[in-house]
């Protein structure tokens, strides 16, 4: 449908050359980790051979591979009951829970595993590490899937319910279709996540690619071994972003107008609702109570628990400085690609749009070294500057902007753009007056999840900032590095209460969406 | 449409905002005769803080300071080579000052401050010196660990009563220059024998206060850590050491390695003469006072000043003779690639 309009008009070229200019602009961006890995497993040459082929790479890629599809499974199994039970029964305190689902967004993924840690030793392994993982990056999931379901129309299940098909069956066959695309990009999120998660799986005694390119790196202080496992983890993050693009399929999810949609029905849960609203509690309990007791924990019995609220104060305005900064640029870079790789399908904008999630599945010690490598050949007078720390940001987090921004674009009718260019308005006025406001949902969801990955970013912070910066998450490192866990606590629980609007702008943005 | 811009505009001038307060270089309104020192400090902070505090109150000169750990600023000062901002660099421990040194980066060490430290304690090469250290000690629950079953060398842990009963942290700098110390000491059969043994029955942990919590759980009888994780957990209320103890291999074992922070200058300062003021004053008697005083626990090594009186001197400890200059050599890095431990 889509292709036809495109290649129909015959009027426009098939890949504007300014906006195509634009998007591989960013790709290379985006692209300077793979190169940078690239190189030295070329510099490296034959010792790779022996660094990669031996039993302890092949426990590792065991792990990572177990992990990534366990961690994906359960978050999309875990994001799409929780967003089906607020969205479509009729569980009482509605508003209650969507605020609830959402939060944990806001609690960074290595705090919630110090306070499942902190319960007990023996919380260690491949299930400690699907369980924490899944309770951190569930809501990836959960809010792009709750604001499909809040927007499809009724009608299609109701059809499916008098063409004689159970709710199950209606379920597979025509919910899950018109879900699949939002569920594979919070599933493709997840995935990236789990492929470069280190802060969360430290403590757990379980070690995949990501974990033992740290330890490689703190033990050999040669980047060789280092970059030899980092060679492998990429051809993992291509093995995934190939599957989810065979997985996604072309089926169009647009449509014109949002008048005719009806509320959807909300299905009756009886005797369940107790089992539905204990469920949900206890996610939330295991995801938010957790962590939360455990910063009240160290607050209390810690004699290192201070409020020096001077400092406090300072390190928050700047995190939310640069997460804002961050969000707003990232998601400024992430908007030419995203509209390529929609309006204009083909190898080269596929290709292009697939780079920019290369630098999400890496450690961020391999992103930073590679800029640094960069940067202090090439553009000397940006190093350790403001600009670069947020460059790195983009890098890093460039896929949440993405995934927001293609899936809000592919929701909106490519036919009101060419009926603004039929009307005589030009690319840019339309890019303005007609494709911005109709992705605005995917611009401010994509903003708030970059914000909310900026406020617990650490290496890059460490390594790319003007010296003397101080955000809520370096000097949690600091204080926690020094063991001083009460004086940690404060720094962590402002983390929380700074990326809490986020989070709560996330459910509210499609909730507006659904109403309008 | 207004909605959509206004916070997009509103982000873009903070960003702006946040881009020209980093660009104001003290320099500027300073006067120019002022110079200010970058510190790459992968101490704690707050030991990196007070030397750096107490250097800009004794002689007025600046100094700034970019933290981070060991691995991630040794391999930052590599990659920025030549152009690097740092002026001084200081560590947790010399593995990281090797990686610096191989390269050429470090400016000889003034000979008045060299004279501060003793040599065991200082690159042999004479381009960094120690600035502070920690010793590798036993921590065991004194519940499952009776006195009497507690092992007299680190040798031990590699008999089969140690099976699963104790946690190590390979990454770990300490962990490798144990494994340095063995190789060495019983030459390299018997070390390999060794090596083989400890993976056999090591528990793997990451990080030092993950072994020491387990310990104090139950979850592990013992392991293989530094001191001041235990005296600074003590210090801090002790919820996560209350029910374990240390235990000194001394003796000159392996297990009683001392591992040594170290600070050096590196060729590319451009304020050499103020940078080793500084690698003078953290080493001296005002420096290392500052460090035995502060909460890091961790031991002195310069001008003769005593170690905090929470911990055993230093001397007591019994430490074997290592060369520093080759913690983590190739053959020891290869050696735990090939039994698996990294």
């Amino acid at each position: 449908m889509t292709r036809s309009v495109a290649a129909g008009t015959g009027i426009r070229l098939r890949y504007p050359p300014l906006r195509l200019a634009a998007a591989v602009a960013v790709a290379l961006l985006a692209l300077v980790p793979l190169g940078y890995v690239v190189a030295g497993v070329v510099a490296a040459g034959g010792v790779v051979v022996d660094l990669v082929w031996r039993p302890r790479v092949g426990e590792l890629l065991r792990n990572t591979v177990v992990l990534v599809a366990l961690g994906t499974a359960a978050c999309a199994a875990v994001g799409t009951a929780a967003a089906w039970l607020v969205e479509r029964t009729d569980l009482p305190a509605r508003p209650l829970w969507t605020g609830l689902m959402a939060a944990p967004l806001a609690v960074p993924a290595f705090v919630n595993s110090f306070g499942w840690y902190s319960l007990s030793s023996s919380f260690a392994g491949l299930g400690a590490a699907v369980l924490v993982t899944t309770l951190s990056y569930y809501p990836l999931v959960y809010l792009p899937v709750a604001a499909v379901l809040r927007g499809t129309d009724p009608a299609f299940e109701e059809m499916s319910r008098a063409l004689g098909n159970g709710p199950w069956s209606t379920f597979v066959r025509v919910v899950l279709p018109q879900l699949r695309p939002a569920l594979l990009g919070g599933a493709l999120l997840v995935g990236l996540h789990l492929l470069a998660e280190f802060g969360a799986l430290q403590s757990l005694r379980f070690d995949t690619f990501t974990t033992a390119i740290y330890d490689q790196y703190q033990s050999t202080f040669d980047g060789t071994g280092a970059t030899a496992l980092a060679g492998v983890l990429v051809l993992l993050c291509l093995l995934l972003l190939t599957g989810e693009l065979s997985l996604a399929g072309r089926a169009r999810v647009a449509r014109l107008g949002a008048g005719t949609a009806r509320r959807p029905t909300r299905h009756h849960l009886g005797r369940a609702t107790p089992l539905a609203a204990g469920g949900l509690a206890l996610l939330a309990a295991a995801a938010l109570g957790v962590p939360l007791a455990c910063i009240g924990y160290w607050l209390a019995t810690s004699t290192s628990t201070a409020f020096p609220a001077g400092d406090l104060i300072r390190a928050a305005g700047t995190s939310v400085t640069l997460a804002l900064a961050g969000a707003a640029v990232t998601t400024a870079l992430a908007l030419p690609v995203a509209w390529l790789v929609v309006r204009r399908r083909g190898w080269l904008s596929r290709a292009v749009e697939r780079s920019t999630y290369v630098g999400n599945s890496l450690p961020g010690i391999v992103v930073a070294l590679a800029l640094i490598t960069v940067a202090i050949r090439y553009l000397p007078g940006l190093y350790q500057t403001t600009v670069m720390l947020i460059a790195a940001y983009a890098v890093l987090f460039m896929p949440r902007a993405m995934v927001s921004l293609r899936a809000s674009l592919e929701q909106a009718p490519p036919e009101l753009d060419d009926v603004s260019r039929a009307l005589g308005v030009g690319p840019a006025g339309s890019l303005l007056r007609v494709t911005l406001p109709l992705v605005a949902r995917g611009l401010g969801a994509g903003s708030a999840l970059v914000f909310l990955a900026v406020v617990t970013e650490l290496t890059s912070t460490l390594l790319l900032a003007p010296i003397g910066t101080r955000t809520l998450a370096t000097q949690f490192w600091s204080q926690s590095t020094s063991i001083h866990y009460g004086a940690a606590a404060p720094y962590a629980l402002l983390m929380i209460l700074i990326s809490a609007p986020a989070a709560y702008l996330l459910t509210r943005r499609s909730r507006q969406e659904a109403d309008r | 449409m207004r909605h959509v811009l206004r916070p997009l505009i509103a982000a873009a001038a903070v960003f702006a905002l946040a881009a020209c307060g980093s660009s104001e270089d003290p320099a500027v309104t300073a006067p120019p005769a002022e110079t200010t020192l970058v510190l790459y400090n992968a101490q704690h902070e707050e030991v990196g803080q007070a030397w750096a505090d107490g250097f800009t109150a004794k002689t007025g000169i600046k100094v700034e300071l970019r933290n981070g750990s060991d691995f991630e600023l040794a391999n930052q000062i590599v990659a920025e080579g030549a152009a690097s901002p740092a002026d001084v660099f200081i560590t947790e421990n010399s593995p990281a000052m090797s990686l610096v040194s191989s390269k050429d980066l470090f400016a000889p060490v003034d000979a008045g401050t060299k004279a501060q430290v003793p040599p065991q304690y200082s690159s042999s090469k004479g381009d960094w010196v120690g600035v502070a250290a920690r010793a590798t000690v036993f921590v065991y629950n004194t519940t499952t660990v009776p006195e009497a079953e507690l092992p007299a060398s680190i040798l031990d842990l590699a008999k089969p009563e140690w099976k699963d009963r104790f946690g190590i942290s390979p990454s770990g700098a300490d962990f490798q220059a144990i494994v340095s110390a063995v190789y060495a000491l019983q030459g390299d059969a018997a070390g390999a024998a060794w090596l083989q043994g400890v993976k056999d029955n090591a528990k793997i942990y990451r990080g030092n206060s993950t072994i020491m919590k387990a310990a104090n759980d139950g979850e592990v009888p013992g392991g293989v850590i530094y001191h001041y994780y235990w005296y600074g957990d003590q210090a801090d209320g002790g919820a996560n050491s209350a029910k374990t103890k240390l235990h000194f291999f001394g003796n000159q074992d392996p297990g009683a390695f001392v591992s040594v922070s170290g600070g050096g200058v590196l060729t590319s300062s451009k304020h050499a003469a103020q940078a080793q003021q500084f690698l003078a004053y953290m080493t001296g008697a005002d420096g290392q006072k500052l460090l035995a005083d502060s909460t890091a626990l961790e031991y002195t090594v310069g001008a003769g000043v005593a170690a905090n009186a929470k911990l055993t001197p230093l001397a007591e400890l019994g430490a074997p003779t290592v060369d520093l200059n080759a913690l983590n050599g190739p053959k020891i890095v290869a050696e735990m690639q090939r039994v698996g431990l990294l």
